[in-house]
């Protein structure tokens, strides 16, 4: 039996998203023709938006389906961007999500774009002062600013009102990457844009829905240009046939995680059930680790974090000489997120953090989702010690042979 | 398993002998985005994907181990200073001395496995005493012991090479196909991996820097100019560029380069022949000769696919030589002289099939002595002894 703690990479489907999925499938007809067929999958469509706009505090209009997440954060970087012209500075913190780096690059060389990366703290948090002082150089030069509204790596939440609120101060619009967040905590569109955002990024398959569909939630007021042009579906910001099947399956997931947020909290607790839950486990894990290796320490910030999410540094030790070793335990864990053709790469978020290279390389990241229980986390515990005691003995790849 | 077809059939015929086995690509240079077409390079995600797909199909883990940096220091900026240095470097050998079978292997050790098991066609024995020895491959077509020559016996005892006793290529190749592999067809690679269009001058001219210098005769005359001593191999006969023609009409060869003084010296074919040579780094695949000062026969090859020939070596204090204490070398003497050797490349030491061991070539004798005065310092001793 496999343990699975990856689910910051993707969760298992929910039963009733696949069943929805395949049921869907079955349909024909373009929601876009205009026969009885066409306007039956243009129901079931729009009404998958509404149960997504739901989860997400948005009206459905707002609601823009994409093909990925990393689909929807080139969308809402991009588009804004070239929206903004001829704005060039995009005010970035250094440990996104590569869909963000990589996006932010791309129009560094491709769109002279001029971006700076805003510092973050210890713990991953933006550094709002010098968000500020960057802002206050040129303002009316920033054509946007994007951040996570929790870290995918080290599960930090990130202020993202307080930066909404410092970039609306100079009419500067704010993206939003919540593909880590959503689901896990509230994920509130109206309350975001009140406070000064424009657009903000989902993904399906991070909350028991299908890999294949993500969304752009873009207010009404922001102008986006589209990336991909054709028939003008979806407010003409995004062109191609839709996808009816994977919407109705997003929804199904959607909504479970709507039920979560709407089921009232228990009496004192800061958060609702699901999430409690979520956070028992992991503390459960944080503790468990502290006893195996004391040396370990836990990224991020230790309050302020995803529910799901521990993540740790591991000194002396290869993240990915530990992942094999648990791998062959029966856990499934991750190092971190990125990887080139399975190359783990020292963590650039903890490198943002201002850890060394070799703390950045001996990562271990554990994230519990929907399916996780107690006897996931006894199985990690009870497979750590001997994969943690050999890792160690194995090193770091960079020391000399025989040393 | 480096996507290709040999490490691919090595890892499953370990799998039916009853090993667990896992699969472990090394990413070693980062070439990131790069695939195959157009590229002869190794370590591309093609590369990666075409290994991972084989493991898929016989049901192994897989990994991918990080070694790029350690193969940046110890493979391919080695490979540059040797360059710089005027010798001949064998890049393969070097990773396979500290990649493959000391930075890979001491992990996989760490982690928990017994070996490592890859696809070079060459073959372990035990001797009656129950030692490891090291051997040619059946095919002698396809041997890559000459490459292996660099490893010692705790190397060798957690070593395992499943392809040694296959007799042609075609058979591993018929072997992936009917596995279901679909690397079956895949082409060889020749190049050296990190110079993935072959063009090892241009590579290396981009990294080291090019100071014109003086081409000179045996008889230390000046015949010209080039523009970089590094871009020379000793036995290199087009792309001197010297206009006058030798007295005796012959066609001349590069004998020597000496990065040193800068300067390239030429001279005609019979002057490539080499009568003697000898290495301080030697190492034996395996259980040493009991008296390695005896001189004994054996059977001597410089490169990966030169032909091996006769030769005695013995081990000898270079006190003689060099006049300073503590140092030995391994000395090779070729029973007929032998051309196209040069500082830098590997002898192997071979007694029958057996890999008996091998050194780096440090200095050579010419079996026609030079002449001229003013280059006799380092007719007897090469570039690196005189840097010594």
């Amino acid at each position: 039996m496999v343990v699975y703690l990856d689910h910051a990479a993707t969760t298992p489907m929910l039963p009733t998203a696949i069943r929805s999925y395949a049921e869907a499938m079955g349909v024909v007809g373009n929601p876009a023709s205009v026969h009885s067929q066409g306007q039956n999958a243009k129901r079931m469509l729009e009404e998958s938006r509404e149960i997504v706009s739901e989860s997400l505090a948005c009206d459905p209009i707002e609601v823009v389906f994409t093909g990925s997440g990393t689909e929807a954060i080139n969308l809402g970087i991009k588009g804004v961007y070239w929206a903004r012209a001829p704005r060039r500075r995009i005010l970035v913190p250094g440990g996104e999500h590569h869909a963000t780096l990589d996006t932010v690059e791309w129009l560094v060389h491709h769109e002279k774009a001029i971006v700076e990366w805003i510092p973050l703290d210890v713990q991953g948090r933006i550094n709002l002062g010098a968000l500020e002082a960057a802002i206050a150089r040129d303002p009316l030069d920033v054509a946007l600013v994007s951040l996570l509204m929790a870290n995918n790596e080290v599960g930090t939440i990130e202020p993202v009102a307080a930066v909404a609120a410092l970039a609306a101060a100079h009419g500067i619009p704010v993206h939003v990457d919540a593909v880590a967040a959503y689901g896990y905590i509230p994920v509130d569109f109206r309350a975001l844009a009140a406070a000064g955002v424009s657009a903000l990024s989902v993904s399906a398959h991070k909350v028991g829905g299908p890999v294949g569909i993500g969304a752009l939630v873009l207010g009404r007021a922001t102008t986006v240009e589209p990336l991909i042009h054709g028939g003008g579906q979806q407010r003409k910001v995004r062109s191609g046939t839709q996808d009816v099947a994977a919407a109705v399956s997003f929804a199904v997931a959607a909504s479970a995680v709507t039920a979560q947020q709407l089921a009232p909290y228990p009496r004192g607790a800061a958060r609702g059930v699901e999430a409690a839950r979520l956070a028992a486990l992991r503390d459960r894990v944080i503790s468990g680790v502290a006893l195996v290796a004391p040396t370990a320490m836990l990224n991020g910030d230790p309050e302020r974090r995803l529910p799901g999410n521990a993540h740790f540094s591991f000194p002396g030790c290869e993240g990915d000489s530990l992942l094999f070793l648990l791998d062959a335990a029966g856990v499934s864990v991750s190092t971190g997120s990125a990887c080139q053709a399975g190359v783990p790469e020292p963590s650039h978020v903890l490198r943002a953090m201002g850890r060394s290279e070799s703390e950045s390389r001996g990562a271990l990241r554990i994230t519990l989702g929907h399916t996780s229980t107690d006897a996931d986390v006894d199985a990690l515990l009870k497979a750590l010690p001997a994969a943690h005691a050999q890792a160690l003995a194995a090193g770091m790849a960079d020391r000399v042979p025989g040393h | 398993m480096s996507g290709g077809v040999d490490s691919a059939v090595a890892a499953a015929r370990a799998v039916e002998a009853g090993h667990e086995v896992v699969g472990v690509h090394l990413a070693l240079s980062r070439m990131p985005g790069t695939l195959r077409t157009g590229s002869r390079g190794c370590c591309t995600v093609e590369d990666s994907m075409d290994a991972q797909r084989a493991a898929n199909i016989m049901g192994i883990p897989y990994y991918v181990w990080d070694f790029s940096e350690r193969f940046k220091l110890d493979v391919v900026d080695d490979f540059i200073a040797e360059y710089a240095a005027g010798r001949t470097p064998n890049p393969c050998m070097r990773c396979n001395e500290k990649i493959k079978f000391a930075a890979l292997l001491e992990k996989a050790m760490a982690l928990g496995f017994d070996a490592v098991c890859t696809g070079h066609y060459a073959s372990i024995l035990t001797d009656a005493d129950g030692n490891k020895e090291l051997h040619r491959a059946a095919a002698w077509a396809k041997d890559q012991s000459y490459v292996l020559g660099v490893l010692t016996a705790d190397q060798i005892n957690h070593s395992m090479f499943p392809l040694g006793a296959t007799p042609t290529k075609a058979e591993v190749r018929a072997e992936a196909a009917e596995r279901g592999f679909s690397v079956a067809n895949k082409p060889d690679s020749y190049d050296i991996c990190f110079i993935p269009d072959g063009d090892t001058k241009g590579w290396l001219g981009e990294r080291v820097a090019p100071v014109t210098g003086d081409i000179l005769d045996r008889e230390g005359n000046t015949l010209g100019q080039h523009d970089g001593a590094v871009a020379f191999t000793v036995g290199q006969r087009k792309g001197l560029s010297i206009g006058t023609p030798a007295a005796d009409g012959k066609p001349r060869f590069v004998l020597e380069v000496r990065p040193i003084t800068n300067t390239v010296i030429v001279g005609p074919k019979e002057a490539l022949a080499i009568k003697e040579i000898a290495g301080n780094t030697y190492t034996w695949a395996g259980l040493a000769p009991e008296h390695p000062e005896v001189e004994f026969a054996c059977h001597v090859q410089i490169r990966a696919h030169a032909d091996p020939v006769p030769a005695r070596a013995q081990v000898v204090s270079t006190r003689a030589v060099t006049g300073r204490d503590g140092t030995v070398e391994l000395r090779i003497i070729p029973n007929e002289p032998l051309a196209g050797v040069a500082p830098g490349q590997t002898a192997v030491v071979y007694v029958g099939t057996r890999v008996l061991g091998q050194c780096t070539i440090d200095r050579t004798v010419s079996a026609v002595p030079v002449t001229a005065p003013s280059l006799i310092p380092s007719a007897s001793a090469s570039p690196a002894t005189v840097n010594a």
